[in-house]
């Protein structure tokens, strides 16, 4: 692929991670420009939470290139990465929500502690903005374990949008929820990467998720890509392990 | 070739230096160490979360003080009442509360509230942080851009190493008060007369070496409960091991420590 006229917000080239004796990713290269949704596919355990991971530096690469705004993450200082984190949003599976935080202390505790010349109508003004994006103001005085799966789900990608990211990560954003839950939330992610001009990685098993949001598919399977390009080209790929994929998805979603 | 780590290609089995456990807990000591010496690193560089160290010196030792009441003044009624029959043998009754202040301001104070809070403060910190690590809400504050390690970890080590000899002191006072309503029962010893026959036997050497005990115990308890926590595995198994490991491993050091600490005060005495 050809992007030399494009601005590459990631780049990734030869990338390889074991642990232990299991290897995960056995050379890995993918780059994603400005303003592009990809869509990761694979089966559990194939290391598509481990390269988003590796990503936004929670983990170190055993070898490879891995070059995200110009950076390589597993070279530059902690200081440079911790600035280069303000330009990361990264979504948990889980959502990861601070469970003895309200929304709102959830919603504020990145913002206090990366712009702390903001003062205290700043931050609420920030935070009621960023839940009417996610259509959760009511919530914002509530709990964590008051909250549904797809609003903790929506709460977690607000925490991300406060800092304005330029680059999104979503692990598995659809994971668990129910079919309508899971459009509202495909529905914000296209929203969040229009509003915002993001540019987004989406690991998920959903193909509907994948063809909803993402203007690019790649399918990771046994630590390497097996097929990269659009949905349909991807659908339509005759390699008999992508088929194999499609297959069982199709079947089970039946 | 790393001999320890390195993988055989021809017996697929692991080579270590000495043994596999040996090794591990050679591994770990070494780890600690690391982890101690991030803590000094970042308890020393700013910004500093004073916001979150009041509110954690809030849950170690205003949230303990109820438990530690309770047991200090336990404690000081019954070592009076188990002391006076061998004091009363020898008609030496009216030593009661020279023997009682010894032993409270001494030992008994430090060791009880410390082994108190090892298992309140120190299960709950491996518990919560266990938790938070498991549910990735700690990955979450790193990629947030913000430092968790200084914000959970620094912030409760710091908590337990100033709250544990405040709550040492009031430990004391409370048992002296114990021991001072089952005297004043039975001898009709007045408030006066304790206090100066408590105090006439304590040295600032007693005093000092108790919160020295302390702040070492309160450092112990915390950084046990935080490496513990931090560094816990495999789901809801790993927080129950995290909170139990928290504790036992506290508990015992606190011994150790306790130990080598009597040996080094009773040489400067």
């Amino acid at each position: 692929m050809n992007h030399e006229s494009k601005d590459i917000v990631i780049s990734i080239k030869g990338l390889t991670k074991s642990f232990g004796s299991l290897s995960v990713l056995q050379g890995v290269d993918i780059e994603i420009v400005k303003g592009e949704n990809i869509a990761i596919l694979g089966r559990s355990g194939s290391g598509k939470s481990v390269l988003i991971k590796i990503i936004s530096g929670l983990l170190k690469p055993d070898s490879g290139i891995v070059k995200v705004l110009g950076q390589e993450v597993d070279k530059i200082s902690a200081k440079e990465l911790q600035e280069l984190r303000l330009k990361i949003g990264f979504s948990f599976q889980n959502s990861a929500l601070y469970d003895s935080m309200t929304v709102r202390e959830n919603l504020a505790f990145p913002l206090v502690r990366n712009k702390r010349d903001l003062d205290k109508k700043a931050v609420n003004d920030a935070i009621e903005e960023v839940l009417n994006e996610v259509g959760l103001l009511k919530t914002i005085n509530q709990m964590p374990s008051e909250l549904s799966g797809g609003q903790r789900k929506r709460i977690g990608i607000a925490r991300t949008l406060i800092l304005k990211p330029e680059i999104m990560l979503y692990d598995e954003p659809t994971a668990g929820l129910d079919p309508i839950t899971c459009i509202e939330i495909n529905n914000l992610i296209t929203k969040v990467q229009k509003q915002y001009n993001t540019s987004s990685i989406i690991i998920t098993h959903d193909l509907t998720c994948a063809k909803n949001t993402a203007n690019k598919v790649a399918i990771l399977m046994d630590g390497k890509f097996l097929s990269t390009g659009s949905f349909e080209e991807v659908f339509n790929s005759q390699n008999v392990n992508v088929k194999t994929f499609y297959d069982y998805n199709f079947i089970n979603n039946k | 070739m790393k001999p320890n780590a390195e993988i055989s290609s021809n017996s697929q089995k692991k080579r270590f230096l000495i043994s596999k456990n040996i090794d591990a807990f050679f591994g770990s000591i070494y780890e600690v160490f690391l982890f101690i010496g991030l803590f000094f690193k970042e308890a020393f560089s700013p910004p500093f979360e004073w916001r979150e160290i009041i509110n954690q010196c809030y849950n170690v030792g205003y949230k303990s003080l109820p438990l530690v009441s309770l047991t200090g003044f336990i404690t000081g009624i019954v070592f009076t009442k188990q002391s006076r029959p061998s004091l009363s043998t020898f008609g030496a009754s009216s030593w009661l509360p020279s023997l009682v202040s010894i032993a409270i301001i001494r030992a008994l104070a430090p060791l009880v509230t410390s082994l108190i809070a090892a298992g309140k403060v120190g299960s709950n910190i491996g518990a919560e942080l266990g938790s938070m690590k498991v549910t990735e809400q700690i990955d979450a504050m790193e990629v947030s851009a913000t430092n968790p390690f200084k914000f959970l970890v620094v912030t409760r080590i710091i908590a337990t190493t100033l709250m544990i000899p405040i709550l040492v002191l009031y430990t004391g006072l409370v048992g002296m008060l114990g021991s001072f309503i089952n005297v004043h029962q039975n001898e009709q010893t007045s408030f006066a007369a304790f206090i100066k026959n408590a105090f006439s036997t304590i040295s600032f050497l007693d005093i000092n070496s108790s919160i020295f005990k302390a702040i070492c115990y309160g450092f112990t308890i915390g950084v046990a409960g935080c490496y513990q926590g931090y560094f816990a595995q495999n789901g809801t198994q790993g927080v129950g091991k995290a909170a139990n490991s928290a504790v036992v491993v506290a508990m015992f050091l606190i011994f150790v420590e306790e130990m080598i600490i009597v040996q080094f005060v009773n040489a400067i005495r």
